[in-house]
């Protein structure tokens, strides 16, 4: 029997699945986090300086509604949503480090399932979330955060947090794959945040704003899920001194936009990973 | 200016599809926007050798490997690897090759060891033959000592050796070898060529691409050159070098009063040939390298012919493309998707 026999008949038996595929990539990635301990610290510092600046320096003169201690109540699940749309917006830029450096080739040239490549990075992007978040949600409670509205609300809110935040990867997914350059992710990969995060209910009230921006603002899907997350997270009595939109409708667009972003990047993602063939 | 060389034998375009020759391609094209990349390729490679691919930067080599490991779809043509269709079944296909492109494709923060373990798991290996294969290999590429250090920490022929490690978990019977050697300094060049070698006596089959006429010559048992995405020739290193015409003995002199005996002495040392003359340059094909050496400064010394420059040139790509497309290798235009792996235009 030949070499090239031989070794058709050995491999014949061997068949992968994409949830295994993507978990062999989940834990490289997570191996990446942990050793790699800067991407980790870049990402915490801006949103603690964030809630530094909010709570202590422009929190003063930004009326919510409710006493001026609340405001950190107000402010927290803003930080944390932000904190986290920028997590996904990260996940580019390991996505195109992998392109860039040929590994990505290597992985598609390989038996394995090629959307496992990307299901294995928004994974290991929601663990790598996960793990922010309780950073960020003990930075929240040493500046006075405190959650009102109970364990399972809690429990809720962080849940449909860190769904979007799988959404959200999916865009920085394709966003790695369609730059292809480290330097291109790092700045076409965040720039698209800001105005995404700060018009919003994130860190003030949309009808403090010009009417012409309220509806832009109001329909956000930041704050849509930042209404959400806040009365999951909060008291329904401070959840009413904030004028925070009852729970139903926010709940139901923060769905809507959920299953939206899915059902849009996704699919994207694919047809690029393909393009990469042409 | 193309010139047909006489087939050899050893590679001949009329395989038919089986598992005889373990490589094929069949009139593959394809185009990025303007450029042709390949334009009608035909190559085979019979099991258990090595076909280098020969060819300037652009030639379209990076491309024909980029479709073999399904890399990368032909807008024409087909292309089979170990006896199945890589269009038709890439996965299939895929478990059956490995490749080692340009760029080290290895992740910067596992371990070496880790590394291939990974990869051994990306093939299906269970995760206890994973581990097996992985010390053997670490055994076999000399990283044992490294095996437990970040990849990241690897000197480049390290990483280059585990990059071709890597390939290697599946035992896969066919491997694509894409300008291995690229970069790397002479000794971890040595040390590739051995890796190569010893492979080959395992019965693996090798499609190796490279710039250098040298490592073809050491290592393939036949060579196909391309230019501008088609094969312009091949044959054996032998046949090659036939037709580029061997070692040239090439004087340069100082005063144009000493050419009427220069090129005298010149070819009564050459092969038979006319030498020719261009300005103070004179050059002819010689059949025994470093014996005429003394010969030609003896006679040169006793007709007080003043020597600028005098050596033995051996064949080089250039020459090669020289004569068989009236262009140098130098001179070809990079298409900018070649040799380029993730971009597209």
């Amino acid at each position: 029997m030949t070499t090239v026999q031989a070794a058709v008949r050995e491999h014949a038996g061997r068949r992968g699945t994409i949830f295994g595929d993507a978990w062999v990539m989940t834990i490289r990635l997570i191996k990446q986090i942990v050793r790699v301990p800067d991407l980790l610290v870049f990402s915490i510092v801006q949103p603690v300086l964030f809630v530094l600046l909010f709570r202590y320096v422009f929190g003063g003169s930004i009326d919510v509604g409710g006493s001026q201690a609340d405001y950190v109540d107000y402010l927290m699940p803003g930080i944390f949503v932000q904190t986290l749309l920028f997590n996904g917006a990260a996940t580019g830029i390991g996505m195109a480090d992998d392109v860039q450096k040929g590994l990505f080739d290597r992985f598609r040239s390989l038996p394995m399932s090629r959307a496992a490549i990307l299901l294995g990075r928004a994974i290991s992007d929601l663990i790598r979330a996960t793990l922010i978040f309780l950073i960020m949600l003990g930075v929240g409670i040493l500046t006075g955060f405190r959650f009102s509205g109970g364990f399972w609300g809690a429990i809720a809110g962080t849940l449909v947090m860190l769904a979007f935040t799988f959404a959200f990867s999916w865009i920085g997914i394709l966003i790695g794959l369609t730059v292809k350059t480290v330097e291109a992710a790092q700045s076409g990969g965040f720039i698209w945040l800001f105005p995404l995060t700060f018009a919003s209910s994130a860190f003030v009230r949309t009808d403090s704003m010009p009417s012409w921006l309220q509806g832009f603002a109001n329909i956000n899907p930041v704050t849509v899920l930042v209404n959400s997350v806040r009365r999951f997270y909060l008291s329904d009595s401070l959840c009413e001194q904030f004028g925070v939109p009852a729970l139903g409708g926010q709940l139901l667009q923060a769905t809507a936009w959920f299953f939206g972003i899915l059902l849009v990047f996704v699919p994207l993602c694919i047809r690029s990973l393909r393009r990469m063939s042409r | 200016m193309r010139r047909e060389i006489p087939a050899t034998g050893v590679v001949t375009r009329r395989y038919r599809l089986t598992m005889d020759v373990a490589v094929q391609t069949e009139g593959l094209r394809k185009s990025f926007g303007s450029t042709k990349a390949l334009d009608g390729l035909d190559l085979a490679v019979p099991e258990g050798t090595i076909l280098g691919l020969l060819g300037p930067n652009g030639a379209g080599k990076t491309t024909a490997v980029r479709i073999l490991t399904t890399l990368l779809i032909p807008d024409a043509g087909r292309a089979v690897v170990a006896g199945v269709d890589v269009l038709a079944q890439p996965t299939k296909a895929r478990r059956l090759m490995g490749l080692t492109g340009q760029f080290a494709a290895v992740d910067d923060y596992l371990t070496g060891r880790e590394n291939l373990i990974m990869f051994g798991r990306l093939y299906h290996l269970s995760r206890a033959e994973a581990k097996r294969r992985a010390d053997e290999l670490l055994e076999r590429f000399d990283l044992t000592d490294a095996a437990g250090r970040l990849a990241k920490t690897y000197s480049g022929g390290m990483r280059r050796r585990l990059d071709i490690a890597s390939s290697l978990v599946a035992r896969p019977p066919v491997l694509f070898l894409d300008e291995p050697t690229t970069g790397l300094d002479p000794r971890s060049r040595l040390g590739m060529w051995q890796v190569i070698e010893d492979l080959v006596r395992d019965g693996t089959t090798m499609l190796l691409t490279t710039q250098y006429l040298e490592e073809a010559d050491q290592l393939a048992h036949s060579i196909a050159v391309i230019d501008a995405g088609r094969v312009i020739a091949e044959g054996t290193s032998n046949d090659l070098k036939a037709q580029v015409g061997g070692t040239r003995l090439v004087l340069v002199i100082e005063s144009t009063q000493d050419v009427a005996r220069a090129v005298e002495i010149m070819r009564k040392v050459g092969d038979g040939t006319e030498p020719t003359l261009e300005g103070l340059t004179v050059c002819v094909p010689v059949t025994e390298g470093a014996g005429v050496f003394a010969e030609v400064v003896r006679d040169l010394d006793a007709a007080s012919v003043r020597i600028a420059d005098l050596g033995l040139r051996r064949p080089t790509l250039d020459d090669v493309f020289l004569r068989l497309t009236g262009h140098s290798a130098e001179s070809v235009d990079e298409p900018p998707t070649d040799n380029d792996g993730a971009a597209k235009p």
